[in-house]
């Protein structure tokens, strides 16, 4: 444990140093203000408060940028290691790959959690500038942030994974963005131009909620938006998270980090250095 | 007492390729061994072995009675890669904090460490500003943690300036008086020649010639060359009654013998008396001794 708090440490000083935890922090600081500069115009009486409506547009942006933060942070890790040749040196220490690899993803983790609370944190204050009963959307927006961290932290371990599978930080950087396009953007347009074609009767009620949840960005939108469906904020937008159950997105959200760092570190495993 | 490091019949396979083939060699503890080779002789391959960073294709070692690569075997062994890299962007200070913290050691034995190698005053920059010595150098401070049992050293010199170089060896001398046992390879055979115990030359993946100093000057059976000053005037005479001499452009005459003969060529010589006055006798060097062996491979 010490280890690994020690391998957090440095990596956090190191992507304080490499400006990582202000870029993080000031995109999404800044995205989130523009947001809610967006939302703050009149919208007509919808019976939400500023806040609940602020979530909503909020989880639609971190779809998008909280992958992309957590994929550009991550795809050096291993590859940069080996490019930089510090990796031979760290694997004769008394510290196991798995460590490593919890190491780096602590401080990974904890640079998103600081920059997502800062930026989400910064369009609250906006809506309680203009909205006195923005307190109620209180919970929404906590959930949204812890929310975002598990994904983050899935996309973190995908990093990983890739960094360790390419082994150069090129081409480590090119899979990233694949995957980021392919699971955040391509999937869903997939899916959704199966169900316009209407594949099968039966596609838009059985395999579709499955693949749904399986994609990790699709279940935090399936469960901040079911979540806040049920109170009123998410309107029309919720209608597909409507049908599938809560804890199912809840426990694809909580699954998918260990996955991505089980994959990732089996990928770490196969390196010879 | 048992030995720190042990390889018996160690082969290493890259594809078709072999890399190593039957190497065996005893470490004891406090030893200092030396190994020799060309580039691609095999030399970081058997230590990447021997750290437990690549597997062996057939043969066992032991390494601190542990398998190499084991938790107990990296918790003894300590490793300086050729041409040591270290994070840009961290200070030689924190890297060597979180080495220590690696190894369970109390990190702020850190300050200490970098002052043993000389870089106390450098400490709190970062190592992207160091030169490749200094880098080199934070590299040495990181063997130091913990009293390791064995040192794998991967040209430690290199990059070195003469003076850092004497302070090195003097820094395994004392390590190796404490009982660790040092394995290093090196280009530059003149500085391993008084500082080891031990000379293993590598060539094509085989061990061509192992033993102390002595033992591989008695195997290569290489002459010994004797370098006299004649006296005024005797230069001729003495062409005369010494065959096989060459006259040197400086004016001395040089000739050479084989090891069993350099007694009784002495003897001669110093029966010369006044008609010369001076006289150096040159064994053969680890270079004349190293290209014997490493041209017997065809090499």
């Amino acid at each position: 444990m010490r280890r690994i708090l020690s391998t957090a440490g440095i990596e956090f000083r190191i992507a304080l140093r490499n400006r990582w935890v202000a870029i993080a922090t000031g995109l999404m600081v800044l995205f989130a203000l523009v947001l809610a500069a967006a939302g703050a115009a009149p919208t007509g009486d919808v019976g939400v408060d500023r806040l609940s409506i602020t979530v909503v547009s909020l989880t639609s942006l971190a779809v998008y940028l909280v992958p992309l933060l957590a994929l550009l942070m991550s795809f050096d890790a291993v590859a940069g290691e080996v490019e930089r040749g510090t990796l031979p040196l760290l694997l004769t220490y008394p510290v196991s790959r798995a460590g490593v690899l919890a190491g780096k993803l602590l401080a990974h983790v904890v640079i998103l959690g600081i920059a997502v609370t800062l930026g989400y944190g910064a369009a609250a204050m906006a809506a309680f500038w203009t909205d006195p009963d923005a307190a109620r959307g209180l919970p929404a927006l906590i959930r949204l942030i812890w929310t975002s961290v598990l994904l983050g932290a899935t996309f973190l371990g995908f990093g990983y994974l890739l960094s360790s599978l390419s082994r150069r930080p090129s081409g480590a950087a090119g899979l990233a963005i694949g995957l980021w396009l392919a699971l955040v953007v391509l999937y869903d347009l997939g899916l959704l131009a199966l169900v316009v074609s209407g594949a099968g009767g039966g596609f838009a009620t059985g395999a579709l909620p499955a693949l749904l949840l399986a994609n990790p960005a699709d279940a935090f939108r399936l469960f901040n938006l079911a979540a806040a469906d049920s109170v009123g904020a998410a309107g029309g937008m919720g209608g597909a998270a409507a049908s599938i159950p809560l804890w199912q997105s809840a426990l694809s959200l909580a699954l998918w980090p260990f996955a991505a760092l089980i994959l990732a570190v089996a990928a770490f495993r196969k390196i010879t250095p | 007492m048992t030995s720190t490091l042990t390889i018996s019949h160690l082969t290493k396979r890259f594809g078709p390729v072999a890399a190593l083939t039957d190497v065996s060699l005893t470490v004891a503890p406090g030893q200092r061994v030396a190994l020799l080779g060309h580039n691609g002789a095999g030399k970081s391959t058997m230590m990447k072995i021997i750290l437990g960073l690549i597997p062996a294709s057939e043969g066992e070692i032991s390494v601190c009675g542990s398998a190499p690569g084991s938790a107990q075997a990296r918790a003894q062994v300590a490793y300086l890669p050729e041409n040591a890299a270290f994070h840009p962007a961290l200070t030689g200070e924190e890297q060597l904090r979180h080495y220590l913290r690696l190894r369970g050691e109390a990190p702020g034995q850190a300050q200490d460490l970098l002052a043993r190698v000389g870089l106390r005053d450098a400490a709190k920059r970062r190592i992207g500003t160091y030169s490749k010595g200094m880098r080199q150098r934070v590299g040495l401070a990181q063997t130091l943690i913990g009293h390791p049992r064995l040192l794998v050293l991967d040209e430690p010199t290199s990059g070195l300036d003469p003076v850092s170089r004497r302070d090195f060896y003097a820094l395994l001398d004392g390590l190796a008086a404490e009982g660790a046992s040092i394995l290093l390879s090196s280009h530059v055979l003149t500085e391993v020649e008084a500082r080891t115990d031990q000379i293993l030359i590598l060539a094509k993946g085989r061990i061509e010639a192992a033993g102390t100093l002595a033992d591989l000057r008695r195997q290569a059976e290489l002459p010994v060359s004797f370098t006299l000053t004649p006296a005024e005037g005797y230069a001729e005479s003495l062409m005369e009654s010494l065959t096989g001499a060459q006259l040197l452009s400086s004016g001395q005459i040089q000739i050479s013998c084989r090891q069993e003969e350099k007694l009784a060529l002495l003897k001669r010589i110093t029966g010369f008396g006044p008609r010369i006055t001076d006289l150096d006798v040159t064994p053969p060097s680890l270079e004349d001794i190293y290209s014997h062996f490493s041209r017997r491979t065809g090499q």
